[in-house]
């Protein structure tokens, strides 16, 4: 890519500079007189309709990228969007996969995801998104056409109340009545997604608000007296949880996604090596901490690993970071956790105490907060000193590793194909994945080094996320190899989005796991409902509808099939061979594969089980605690491994310190 | 459960009340009174705000409010050191027979006739929920036709103002 490309310009959205003012080295500013638009200086007032003003605006705000679907009441903005060449517009097939590309974008880039829709139901087609995006705290703007002021509130065609509609689910959302308004309510709303708490913004912009003749100046005074996020946590507080620190005997780090969120994984490696506490990772987080690491326990709650489930359960300090205590992860609240003093920091301080009440709440930025928590820390000299609970530890990682049993009628595991695509594709992909046990199983057998390199619907879990949302991670990040772990379920709810990568240019794989049954409902029967199989089956098994290999063809792709475990890595290779068109596997597995660990809803996490009918904790209670005799190696030691073990810890299972 | 009292200021925008009420049905806390009306300063609305909950749940429902875009401020008025007041409008039956003595309860209250009728008397009283409730029983024996009561409105005792530093 050459610096001279005006489409890799990138502006920042902070200062609310033009993109190719950023640049250090471009050229003089006289691009103004061999442009035939010149860009006006700074400030200086021109004439232009509202729907140029929305298109300069999104220029002007440093958006790439936009997803969405033309009709009736945004047709003016789509008609400046045709001449932008800074903003490149992907025509999607349904306004979901607009938002969850958006969606998928951000999360792949940590830059904000844009959609766009018309009224009515364009607009009611990104309220599932939206939802999705707010859940997980995911910077996207969406903008939607509304109907003329004339006609709003008149029941007029493809009239929907979408600000009201969306109110819930968005972090703030905005009825433009006026076009002046529009630069600073998109500067304002590109503010609101990506500073903070992430999270969606929505824009409705009449339709002759698009077409009246206004004027743009960029650029705006953002006017938001209400809103002022802390970034600088408290001193006193960040001093409290070092003490903290020095004092306990099992802590843990608790660390969600807002650790990914305020780009803090290497502060968080730092934190973790400098006291040698045990991190676990929320679904969330995967990434924040690298899988290979020795301190990794893995992923806490309802299908976490065990050492990591046991840790938060025995500990007496858990230091959650970027994380809000969901019932996911804490399982029955009143038995979670009994013993642990709890240092919760969020840059969001009605996370604080919402669950579990805080004894050191910390509000902040999460790379502010592990920053000046690493200097309290040197500061206390003090280190806590962890050789039994890394015994009791490695104890519970060694016993009850992740792991899966090749199913009984010899069908193909599952899991055993979403690993050897982790292994293969290796942790420079991108990896998205639907909702249900594909999701678990992408969370727990792919190993994850870096950052942004797991996109998935957590809080809401949105079936039919992965290839929309692939998509626009392939997008955001045209180097990378993009993968979507989806399940035939949801691959039936989206999957016409790969008409749209085929045409595009979004080479994504797409692994359908596909069991023939909705996997997670149908374990739940198995174990909670007497094995009752009620709407469950969807009949891709039995009667091969549809054909997934040929339904890919005939979206553009290549369509590829998989049905024994000596294709899987061969099928995987043909796979990433192609880059020219999206690929889809059809992975025929077994339906009776289950996802383990697992605490049953509603009960506590003593209660979680390894495997069926095995319960760690209890059994552990029963045979009155574990032997101490293991040996922790000191922080220094775990550093030193790490720089020289990386590939033999990686595969152990991050099991390399003894 | 107690009752507190929340003093918000926010920005005097379309759907502000929408997104206040809809955020406390949302998260399940229950408005036993609301009153909003503009501030000295007219970007500025101030709504009043009177919840039953306990303390934590009050800290829950403060934050939440916060995080709304459009609202500014939040402070709770405590009963000791505020002046609350609501207003009371009642329609009264009162005839040439007993009008002396609703008019003498009327006085009792230092409220107001503000509309006669042969039939009936409307009277303005204002004060704390307490002092208006006490009107009202001591008015029932007449017949009371119609009541329209509006919503607490507060501001702290002493020369301190919430909205000096909010607003600048």
């Amino acid at each position: 890519m050459t610096s001279a490309t005006s489409r890799s310009a990138k502006a920042d959205p902070e200062s609310g500079t033009q993109g190719g003012a950023t640049q250090p080295s471009a050229t003089p500013q006289n691009g103004q007189q061999s442009r035939p638009k010149p860009a006006p200086p700074a400030g200086a007032p021109v004439r232009v309709t509202g729907a140029q003003s929305l298109v300069r605006s999104l220029e002007s705000v440093g958006a790439e990228v936009v997803f969405g679907i033309p009709g009736g009441t945004i047709l003016p903005a789509y008609d400046p969007l045709l001449d932008s060449t800074k903003v490149r517009h992907i025509l999607v097939r349904h306004e979901q996969g607009a938002g969850h590309a958006a969606t998928g974008y951000a999360q792949a880039t940590g830059k904000v995801g844009v959609c766009m829709a018309t009224s009515g139901p364009g607009a009611t087609n990104l309220v599932t998104p939206l939802a999705d995006a707010h859940m997980d705290s995911i910077p996207v703007v969406a903008i939607t056409g509304q109907q003329s002021r004339a006609l709003i509130g008149t029941d007029a065609f493809q009239e929907a109340d979408i600000c009201g509609i969306t109110l819930p689910v968005t972090k703030h959302n905005y009825l433009v009545t006026d076009p002046v308004d529009i630069p600073r309510v998109i500067a304002e709303a590109f503010h609101l997604a990506s500073t903070g708490r992430p999270g969606p913004v929505l824009v409705d912009i009449p339709k002759d608000v698009l077409q009246e003749n206004t004027s743009f100046s960029w650029p705006p005074e953002r006017q938001l007296p209400g809103y002022r996020p802390t970034m600088r946590p408290h001193g006193k507080q960040v001093r409290e949880a070092a003490g903290l620190i020095a004092k306990s005997n099992r802590p843990v780090l608790y660390v969600g996604g807002g650790v990914l969120k305020a780009d803090a994984a290497e502060q968080l490696r730092e934190l973790a090596e400098l006291t040698g506490i045990p991190v676990v990772t929320t679904l969330m987080a995967r990434g924040a901490f690298p899988d290979s690491h020795p301190l990794h326990l893995g992923m806490p709650g309802m299908h976490g690993s065990v050492a990591a489930v046991a840790a938060m359960q025995r500990a007496d300090l858990i230091l959650a970071l970027g994380a809000r205590f969901d019932d996911r992860v804490t399982g029955q609240l009143s038995s979670f956790a009994p013993e642990a003093a709890i240092v919760h920091a969020d840059i969001d301080p009605a996370e604080i105490s919402k669950n579990r009440k805080a004894d050191v709440p910390i509000v902040g930025d999460c790379q502010e907060i592990i920053t000046e928590l690493i200097a309290a820390v040197h500061a206390a000299g003090e280190r806590p000193s962890l050789e039994t609970w890394w015994s009791l530890l490695s104890n519970w990682r060694d016993t009850f590793p992740l792991g899966y049993d090749w199913p009984a009628d010899g069908a193909l595991s599952p899991q055993f194909v979403i690993e050897r695509i982790g292994k293969l594709a290796g942790p420079a992909a991108v990896y998205a994945a639907g909702v249900g046990q594909h999701q678990m199983w992408a969370a727990q057998f792919v190993r994850y080094e870096n950052p942004r390199s797991w996109v998935n619907s957590g809080g809401l879990g949105t079936m039919g996320f992965a290839v929309p949302a692939a998509m626009g991670a392939q997008f955001g990040q045209p180097d990378k190899e993009v993968w979507a772990i989806d399940g035939d379920g949801c691959f039936q709810m989206t999957n016409q989005e790969l008409a749209t990568c085929a045409i595009e240019g979004a080479p994504i794989k797409v692994a359908v796991i596909n069991n023939g049954n909705l996997g997670m409902v149908r374990q739940w029967q198995n174990l909670f409902y007497s094995e009752r199989y009620s709407q469950t089956d969807l009949g891709t098994h039995a009667h091969r509808i549809p054909d997934f290999a040929l339904l890919a063809e005939a979206l553009g792709c290549v369509g590829l099939r998989c049905e024994t475990k000596d294709e899987v890595d061969d099928v995987i290779r043909r796979a990433r061979e192609v880059t020219d068109r999206p690929v889809v596997i059809d992975f025929v597995v077994g339906k009776d594969a289950q996802v383990w660990p697992m605490v049953a809803a509603g009960t506590g996490n003593d209660e979680i089980m390894a495997a069926r009918g095995i319960r760690p904790l209890f059994d552990e209670d029963e045979a009155e605690g574990p032997e101490t005799e293991g040996i922790r190696p000191d922080a220094a030691t775990l550093v030193d491994q790490d720089d020289t073990n990386d590939t033999k810890s990686a595969e152990d299972g991050g099991i390399a310190h003894d | 459960m107690t009752r507190h009292t929340l003093s918000v200021l926010v920005e005097d925008k379309p759907g502000v009340l929408a997104r206040v009420a809809g955020l406390f049905s949302r998260r399940g806390f229950n408005i036993e009174s609301l009153a909003v009306g503009p501030t000295e300063n007219e970007s500025v609305s101030r709504m009043t705000i009177v919840v039953a909950v306990e303390e934590l749940p009050l800290e829950q429902v403060t934050k939440q409010l916060n995080k709304l875009i459009n609202v500014i401020k939040i402070v709770e008025l405590d009963p000791d050191t505020s002046v609350q007041r609501e207003l009371l409008l009642v329609k009264v039956r009162a005839d040439a027979t007993v009008r002396s003595q609703v008019l003498e309860t009327v006085q009792l209250f230092r409220a107001k006739v503000v509309d006669v009728s042969p039939e009936a008397v409307t009277v303005e009283a204002t004060g704390t929920a307490d002092k208006l409730g006490a009107l009202l029983r001591m008015l029932e024996p007449y017949g009371i036709r119609e009541i329209v009561q509006s919503g607490m409105v507060a501001v702290g005792r002493g020369a301190r103002s919430i909205t000096a530093t909010a607003t600048r």
